[in-house]
């Protein structure tokens, strides 16, 4: 079976730009400031694309995609 | 200060800084550690997360070159007992410190405060180090500055501002090297611990409502009742574990035990009946807020919405505003300053339920904020 990925934030380089929220849904929404909240950060293989999307295109590359344990 | 000092285990003769041979007098020589001693003593960090120490070292003792940084930067407005330590007994900080080296492999110590610290430098004259360089270094009078990876960037000449984790200080620390970060007091227990003692005291910090405030020496595990003793009011609630602790109701205080855990950083302090908890609490808020080193969005900007919800001058509810705010910014920083802000907030909210429920309702409560918590 394939390991699941992880989402993470970097809270210090993130600047609150929404853009992941906006491309990934799912699983992202905005908090009252405009910084991400993550709602369960392991993505199932379903979702992997859509939450690469959001990883590729954070302009201060906050957003992470990690191996979960 | 030293008058204050209870005459307990780490604190046995004191009274002013004891010099090299008055040290050895009193605590006899220091003899060899390692890791299993340090278990056995179940030693746990004194410096508030009440990390198991002997963890901590094996970690760091299977990394090459590691430097140890001993932390009194002791930012936490409540506490004393570091600095008081490093006043009267500096000599047993000094042997943890190099205890410590020598159970991690370590040559270099670092031992970081905010304040100047003449005693320490002094019994660091007064020592003859072959291997090992022991240095002293200032970093700022912050309160994040005690955090350990903004201590380590002030170390390097950085702000005093956190660090994303990982890398942790053990893998990257000082100068890019695995780094030992310890609180000077878990350090002073490790000297007792080589001498075949326990880690089974803790220094506390009594403020507030109590007939001896200051320093103290207690036995982990005593009730908080018996930790605070006499009072010099009635008391509206404790706070255990400083700005980062909680409120304790009046009615837990006979029952409450303090182990490591509970005690974090060690500060206590007894709320009298007579001033306003609700300005009390709004006002530390507003100082964690204005803390924050600013580099998380969710600190930067949750923790003066926390404050602005707990502020007893605006009118109407915000209660529910005030928990939401705690729960939105738990455990999304790059250090624990949010989650510390928000426990503190919570408690609050749980212990003066009452006194927050009257402001909701009139604005008011008839006592002034008399400034306990500093």
């Amino acid at each position: 079976m394939r390991a699941k990925s992880s989402l993470k934030v970097d809270p210090i380089a993130c600047d609150g730009h929404g853009i992941c929220a906006e491309l990934f849904p799912e699983r992202i929404s905005l908090d009252p400031w405009g910084f991400p909240l993550v709602e369960d950060p392991v993505i199932p293989p379903a979702l992997e694309r859509a939450a690469r999307r959001a990883v590729a295109e954070c302009p201060t590359c906050a957003l992470k995609l990690v191996r979960a344990r | 200060m030293t008058a204050t000092l209870a005459r307990g285990h780490l604190l046995r003769g004191v009274g002013r800084a004891p010099t090299l041979e008055e040290h050895v007098r009193v605590f006899g020589q220091a003899a060899r550690l390692d890791v299993a001693d340090v278990e056995r003593a179940g030693l746990r960090g004194r410096g508030g997360a009440a990390f198991p120490t002997a963890a901590k070292l094996a970690v760091v003792a299977a990394t090459s070159q590691p430097v140890v940084v001993a932390n009194g930067a002791e930012g936490e407005p409540l506490s004393k007992k570091d600095r008081s330590l490093l006043r009267v007994a500096p000599h047993l900080v000094l042997d943890g410190a190099l205890l410590a080296a020598d159970v991690v492999g370590a040559v270099e110590v670092v031992i970081a405060v905010a304040r100047p610290a003449p005693e320490l430098e002094a019994a660091i004259g007064e020592r003859t180090l072959r291997r090992t360089t022991v240095r002293v270094a200032r970093v700022p009078d912050r309160f994040v500055a005690g955090e350990e990876t903004a201590l380590l960037r002030a170390l390097g000449g950085g702000p005093a501002k956190p660090t994303t984790k990982p890398p942790y200080p053990f893998e990257r620390g000082l100068s890019g090297r695995p780094t030992l970060v310890q609180n000077v007091e878990t350090l002073a227990h490790l000297a007792l611990v080589a001498r075949g003692a326990f880690g089974s005291t803790a220094l506390v910090t009594l403020s507030g409502a109590v007939a001896r405030p200051g320093v103290h020496e207690i036995p982990l595990g005593i009730t908080l009742a018996d930790a605070v003793g006499e009072l010099t009011a009635d008391p509206a609630g404790y706070l255990v574990g400083g700005y980062f602790g909680r409120f304790v109701a009046p009615q837990e205080a006979r029952t409450l035990q303090l182990t490591p855990d509970v005690l974090g950083a060690g500060a206590i302090a007894v709320l009298p009946a007579s001033t306003c908890p609700v300005a009390e609490v709004a006002r530390v808020v507003t100082y964690l807020a204005g803390e924050s080193a600013g580099q998380c969005g969710p600190c930067t900007h949750g923790l003066p919405a926390l404050a602005g919800a707990l502020d007893p001058s605006r009118r109407g509810d915000h209660r529910g505003e005030a928990r939401t705010f705690a729960a939105l910014v738990a455990g999304r920083g790059a250090c624990r300053h949010p989650d510390g802000a928000a426990r503190f907030a919570e408690s609050a909210l749980d212990v003066f339920a009452d006194d927050f429920a009257r402001h909701a309702k009139h604005r008011g409560c008839g006592r002034r904020d008399e400034g306990v918590l500093p």
